[in-house]
């Protein structure tokens, strides 16, 4: 059919089965924004009110839908104020397709007006980018885009379109395949490795299985989960793998890391074999990796062969898709006991007595205790970065079905938000709550409106300890205590700011109201928002 | 250690870039790198000399299979490969220097490219480690400006690095 490359696009999103669009509109992508208006039935377009957060709704909204998510912006300023959203989203593999404007093809690297090389920006952290010359390509290049996005190991993809090209008419037809000959995603795992690996787990004492953020890309939580029931054996997440085990289940030992619970770490310096699935063992999880693969055999399933011996050697690497490795481990995989190796590990469990807060605060993990006991079971925990994201990792015990999503690898202040936005809107009928400081929280509250405007009622926890928690403890314990450019004198009062957007808040400041404001964010079906004020020098751990 | 790294790409604007990029942001040492079409319109080849343990060469070549206009990449073994490398100087050499150059050249298998009163310009194709004698022996002789291309290189016998249909 013969249209503009403006409304091929729109028909692309279309054919991909795009509902909603985050985006932000300028010069340089108007023609697109007039095309897609004709689709106002189809696609919703959501206006976020800076294109970082444009990304980071998308981020949100393909960790719950499982597929690529969409966001726009247009040249120059735009296109640069997404590069953070996707790099946060390089760093997570996570699959968004975002759509720039760019200068007219004339007018290329001449600086003109807004002309920003933001293929040559976003380089670094992208899947792949295509600078799109010729219009004719438009229909395979989004084919591509999408699929690259979403398959293999995901992650973002760029698609940069002059003006000119999205004003030029083209005959649209969407391929229904597509072929790269560069792009051949590996999927089925070796055979005859996947069997030595489940005999290595089989022989082992002490295994251990560790959960990173590639089982939820593969969609891959049953499998691992059944593995872990059949043959009984322990199992601790990385921050990316929160969620695919509830904290309720007895195999299961917490985070690793830097941060993570005692359990975890205990569990990974005593095990004999380490069974690592979708987890790049980054610095943050493992500290000493060359100590580890010395002590321990390690096994690592992951789709990106580069990952497999580059932070940690692998006695038996294996590249493939977790799902479908799991299902061939599970056909063959026969029922275990290891008690002795879990009632090791349950004597370093943590116990659940929350010390007293002072006057006016309350204890973070107490809070993050109770939110959990309180909230369904399906609720998604969208947490921000610093000493709330950790307060929220460690502390908010998730059940079965609930989700926990963050800014694990670039550890992106201001995602919170955002991505919870675009995790309401994957799916509406679960409550969705954030939990930010009041740092993070004052990089996206703008993002307020954008929920109102969409009525997107997601639940807002701003833990508020008037300082940059996490790097004033730094201070305290790196740099004797020298607190610097930590304080966040001159915020609004949050309750009036609330107010303000006309959305219902809660100020906790004691047990009691703690009780309450909880109540209140379960209860509430509209956009609110709790303040809970905590101890200025609270820690982390 | 020195390797020698095949890779076949998508003749695509860009790909250069992607590819220095990568080795920039990694850390990964080039020597050389050196780029041009192959028989086949749609690709290029490009073929880098880095430098690093077992463990780099590794990772340069599962991150270079990682960008999408990548098509292939192979390590050549020293030994099973065939390589050239094309050098050219301009040496600044009065007429009473002018034979002692030509023996040199005539030595080294280097070439005559051009001649003025004051200066003569020499091309040697050869291996790296030829090239870098050749540079010692001509050092003396007042080097006003040298160029190399960067070695190129192809497997020995019938083997061959192409991309799948
Ligand atoms: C965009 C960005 N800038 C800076 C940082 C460094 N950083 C990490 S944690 C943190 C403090 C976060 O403060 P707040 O949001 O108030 O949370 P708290 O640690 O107090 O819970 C900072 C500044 C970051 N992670 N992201």
């Amino acid at each position: 059919m013969r249209m503009t490359a403006a409304q091929a696009i729109v028909e692309c999103l279309k054919a991909e089965n795009i509902k909603v669009v985050y985006g932000y509109p300028g010069a340089a992508i108007c023609p697109f924004y007039d095309a897609l208006l004709d689709a106002k039935d189809d696609i919703k377009h959501v206006l976020v009110r800076h294109e970082a957060n444009g990304g980071h709704a998308a981020n949100g909204y393909a960790r719950i839908s499982g597929k690529p998510a969409v966001c726009i912006a247009t040249s120059g300023p735009g296109a640069v104020n997404l590069v953070t959203a996707i790099a946060t989203a390089y760093a997570d593999s996570i699959p968004i397709v975002c759509i720039t404007g760019q200068v007219n093809t004339d007018q290329i690297g001449r600086d003109v007006f807004q002309e920003a090389d933001i293929t040559g920006a976003a380089e670094p952290f992208v899947k792949h980018s295509y600078l799109l010359s010729d219009p004719k390509d438009l229909p395979r290049v989004f084919k591509e885009a999408f699929y690259i996005a979403g398959t293999g190991r995901p992650g973002p993809v760029l698609i940069d379109i002059p003006m000119d090209v999205q004003k030029a008419e083209i005959d649209f037809e969407y391929p229904e395949s597509v072929s790269i000959r560069g792009y051949k995603p590996s999927s089925k795992g070796n055979y005859n490795q996947i069997k030595r690996v489940l005999s290595a787990l089989e022989s082992a004492e002490k295994p251990l299985i560790c959960i990173g953020g590639g089982v939820f890309a593969s969609n891959a939580q049953n499998e691992i989960c059944k593995l872990a029931e059949i043959m009984q054996i322990p199992v601790i997440t990385t921050m990316m793998g929160i969620s695919v085990f509830s904290d309720e289940n007895p195999l299961f030992f917490g985070m690793l890391g830097m941060h993570g619970v005692a359990s975890a770490n205990r569990a990974v310096n005593d095990c004999d074999v380490l069974f690592l699935v979708g987890a790049r063992v980054g610095d943050r999880a493992v500290r000493t990796p060359l100590t580890l693969e010395k002590t321990t055999k390690i096994l690592h399933i992951d789709i990106d062969p580069a990952e497999i011996g580059k932070n940690v050697g692998a006695d038996y690497p294996l590249v493939g898709d977790a799902k479908l490795v799991l299902q061939d481990m599970l056909q063959m995989a026969k029922p275990m006991e290891h008690k002795e190796w879990i009632n090791h590990l349950n004597l370093s469990k943590a116990k659940k007595d929350f010390d007293k807060a002072p006057e006016g605060t309350v204890n973070p993990r107490e809070f993050m205790y109770k939110l959990s006991k309180t909230m369904p079971a399906n609720t998604i925990v969208s947490a921000d970065v610093g000493q709330n994201q950790i307060w929220a990792a460690t502390g908010y015990k998730i059940k079965d079905g609930g989700r926990f999503i963050t800014s694990g690898g670039m550890g992106t202040m201001g995602y919170s938000v955002p991505a919870a936005i675009g995790a309401k809107m994957a799916a509406p009928d679960r409550p969705v709550v954030v939990i930010c400081g009041d740092g993070s929280f004052q990089m996206e509250f703008m993002e307020l409106a954008t929920a109102i405007q969409h009525g997107v009622a997601i639940k807002i926890v701003v833990m508020t300890n008037n300082r940059l928690g996490m790097v004033r403890e730094l201070q305290t314990n790196g740099y004797n205590d020298r607190q610097t450019a930590v304080f966040l004198d001159g915020s609004p009062d949050f309750i009036k700011l609330a107010n303000a957007y006309g959305i219902k808040s809660y100020r906790v400041t004691n047990d009691e109201t703690m009780d309450e404001a909880i109540d209140m964010l379960k209860n509430s079906d509209e956009l609110c928002l709790i303040e809970v004020v905590v101890d200025k020098m609270a820690k982390t751990l | 250690m020195k390797h020698t790294i095949s890779v076949l790409v998508e003749n695509h604007s860009g790909v250069l870039s992607r590819i220095s990029g990568l080795f920039s942001r990694r850390g990964f040492n080039i020597d050389s790198l050196a780029v041009g079409p192959t028989q086949d319109p749609t690709i290029s080849r490009i073929t880098i000399i880095a430098d690093g343990n077992e463990y780099t060469v590794e990772q340069i070549e599962k991150q270079l299979n990682k960008l999408v206009e990548v098509i292939k990449v192979k390590t050549l073994e020293k030994d099973e490969c065939l390589a050239r490398e094309l050098l050219i100087a301009k040496l600044s050499v009065p007429a009473d220097k002018r034979s002692e150059v030509m023996t040199i050249a005539e030595i080294t298998g280097a070439k005559v490219m051009d001649l003025t009163l004051t200066t003569m310009t020499l091309e040697l194709c050869d291996t790296y480690s030829h090239l870098k004698r050749f540079e010692e022996i001509i050092a003396p002789y007042n080097v006003i400006e040298l160029v190399r291309t960067g070695t190129i290189a192809i497997s020995k016998g019938a083997d061959t690095i192409t991309a799948k249909k």
